[in-house]
């Protein structure tokens, strides 16, 4: 977007953050989880355009690492440890398993990829379901307990929805600092053009193996913060179509633009609730709306913006041209 | 003059094909050599080979004494070898800036510190130099894949140049080059070749071009060396004649 003037760019961005600090105060305890929703997802989601919207690596598996920072969030604070340490673990757990499911990016790729990576959904699925004694099969875990930031308690729905806005805050300056560093470089190097990037010295199975563990890590996080939302979790919110449905806010919002992620997930999150008054339809108007936007821009919603911009460039530069050549002939 | 480069009975086959038979040569320090050959024998195979794109089925690659055959291509352009790409091989959503960046980040400081480091590693300066050298100026935030051939081909070459490589292998930097575009760039590798006394290797189909370039020139033909020697001793080659240059 860097067609926008700057001074009106940060103002627009300092709008935004007021409207979601202010706004929500008067909203009723649905629209603050709806909203809180939003952020979670947001942040899974601006892991999975790090794998596959920087780094080009596709994966149908980040709703699994959303179920794995659930579960050790929702372990962890049913025994009394706090928030921020089982935040800390899930982050672990999630950068290494992903470091893990990285390595067969380093032999296969597009959707063979997309296949292993479903395989890996599928499988932490079944361990969530199967392994009572730790997740409590189908039954979950409830009563999780929502925690105390600095003395003060976030139950009520105003003040959690505070600690999600926090939590993205955080990561959406970590993953910006993320891309516009050489790391992110080397991601797009990935994507753009792995043969070449080997051959300029940078390490594309190391870039590749921190691609998956750093976007991985990202939906841990997004998990650790979704359990003490919802206080209670199952197996089936982590299922496949979770995977699916990040997917689809990463490539509607524009894989690869940093804001994408926050505006797919608005779209996922928000456009169903605010279809409901079509009652039965909502869901189907939904489903239209979302092809016919990938159908106009296959690359998302940013895409539109992206392309727009690159045509008044065009426009002015052409103009600039026409001008330098009247010039030109004018002097001979 | 000691050898940068040793390359003993290089093999490759591909099922039955020996796409590369057998071949030995060495690359003397601060020389311009010239690999010249008909189509399909095996040149481009050679440089994969060499830079650890491919593994070879036999032989031996050294670097500076050390033996470096199966080492892959990003720790070899570590060492100081680089190259370009007979197709145009840049991040066409880069800049031309961000191409030149990325091309010399990782021999800037170590993992960590390009994390949280300068976001272009220290680089604009060097990108900038090297976007005035191969007069790329006007180009520099537009993105590479909106480039023309040529320039694209430039651009692929300077990017080779950012990590300061003491051993440079350019596979056709001349094809789809226009004259005029390809008179800089000769000018361009010849300053590079005496300045910071790299080492070439060049694959080249236009004889103008790699007669006039190099100080010594190889032939191939399926497979294996043919002939090796100054320019004009090699145009006067019977064989040479014979396989590829034509009566």
């Amino acid at each position: 977007m860097s067609g926008f003037a700057k001074p009106l760019k940060i103002a627009l961005g300092l709008a935004v953050i007021a409207g979601l600090i202010f706004v929500p105060m008067n909203f009723n305890r649905y629209g603050l989880f709806i909203l809180s929703q939003w952020a979670v997802m947001s942040i899974a989601a601006m892991g999975l355009n790090l794998t596959l919207g920087y780094a080009g690596q596709v994966s149908l598996a980040q709703g699994a690492f959303v179920g794995i920072g659930a579960y050790a969030a929702a372990i962890m604070t049913t025994h009394g440890w706090p928030l921020p340490a089982a935040i800390l673990v899930a982050i672990a757990l999630s950068f290494a398993v992903g470091w893990v499911l990285g390595y067969p990016a380093l032999r296969v790729q597009h959707h063979y990829l997309a296949f292993v990576t479903l395989a890996f959904s599928t499988l932490a699925f079944l361990v969530f379901r199967n392994e009572s004694w730790l997740t409590g099969g189908i039954y979950g875990i409830s009563n999780i307990p929502r925690p105390h930031i600095f003395g003060f308690a976030t139950n009520k729905p105003l003040p959690f929805y505070y600690v999600c806005l926090g939590s993205l805050a955080i990561v959406s300056v970590a993953v910006w600092w993320l891309i516009r560093s050489p790391w992110g470089r080397a991601f797009m190097a990935l994507r753009e053009n792995p043969l070449r990037a080997q051959s300029l010295g940078i390490d594309t199975r190391r870039y590749t193996l921190m691609a998956f563990a750093i976007g991985s890590a990202l939906g841990g996080v997004a998990g650790a913060l979704y359990a003490p939302l919802t206080q209670y979790i199952d197996p089936v919110p982590f299922n496949l179509s979770l995977s699916l449905d990040l997917l689809m806010m990463v490539i509607v919002g524009g894989a690869g633009f940093y804001f994408g992620p926050f505006l797919g997930a608005m779209i996922a999150v928000l456009l169903p609730e605010w279809l409901r008054f079509t009652e039965g339809y909502y869901l189907m108007l939904y489903a239209v709306a979302v092809m016919l936007l990938l159908i106009w821009s296959p690359t998302g919603i940013l895409g539109i913006l992206d392309r727009y911009m690159a045509a008044r460039r065009t426009k002015a530069a052409s103009a600039l041209r026409a001008v330098a050549k009247s010039r030109l002939e004018t002097v001979q | 003059m000691s050898a940068v480069l040793e390359v003993t009975d290089i093999k490759k086959s591909f099922g039955g094909i020996h796409a590369v038979n057998g071949v030995s040569f060495d690359v003397r320090e601060g020389e311009i050599l010239g690999l010249i050959g008909p189509n399909g024998c095996g040149k481009s195979t050679l440089f994969n080979c060499i830079l650890g794109q491919l593994t070879p089925s036999g032989g031996e690659v050294k670097l500076d004494g050390q033996v470096v055959t199966g080492l892959r291509p990003s720790e070899l352009n570590k060492l100081g070898v680089s190259r370009t790409f007979q197709l145009l091989q840049v991040f066409p959503k880069l800049s031309v800036r961000e191409n030149l960046i990325l091309a010399g980040q990782e021999h800037q400081g170590n993992m960590a510190s390009r994390l949280v480091g300068r976001s272009d590693a220290g680089l604009t300066d060097t990108a900038n130099q090297m976007i005035g050298f191969f007069k790329l100026d006007h180009l520099a935030d537009e993105p590479a894949g909106g480039l023309s051939y040529g320039q694209q081909k430039l651009l692929d070459a300077a990017m080779a140049f950012m990590g300061g490589p003491r051993l440079v292998l350019l596979d056709e930097p001349a094809g789809g080059v226009n004259p005029s575009m390809l008179a800089d760039l000769k000018e361009r590798l010849v300053a590079i070749n005496r300045e910071k006394n790299a080492t070439f290797v060049v694959i080249e189909h236009n004889m103008e071009f790699v007669m006039s370039l190099c100080s010594r020139v190889m032939v191939m033909a399926e497979g294996k060396v043919l002939a090796m020697g100054r320019p004009d001793e090699v145009r006067k080659n019977p064989a040479v004649i014979e396989a590829y240059l034509g009566h």
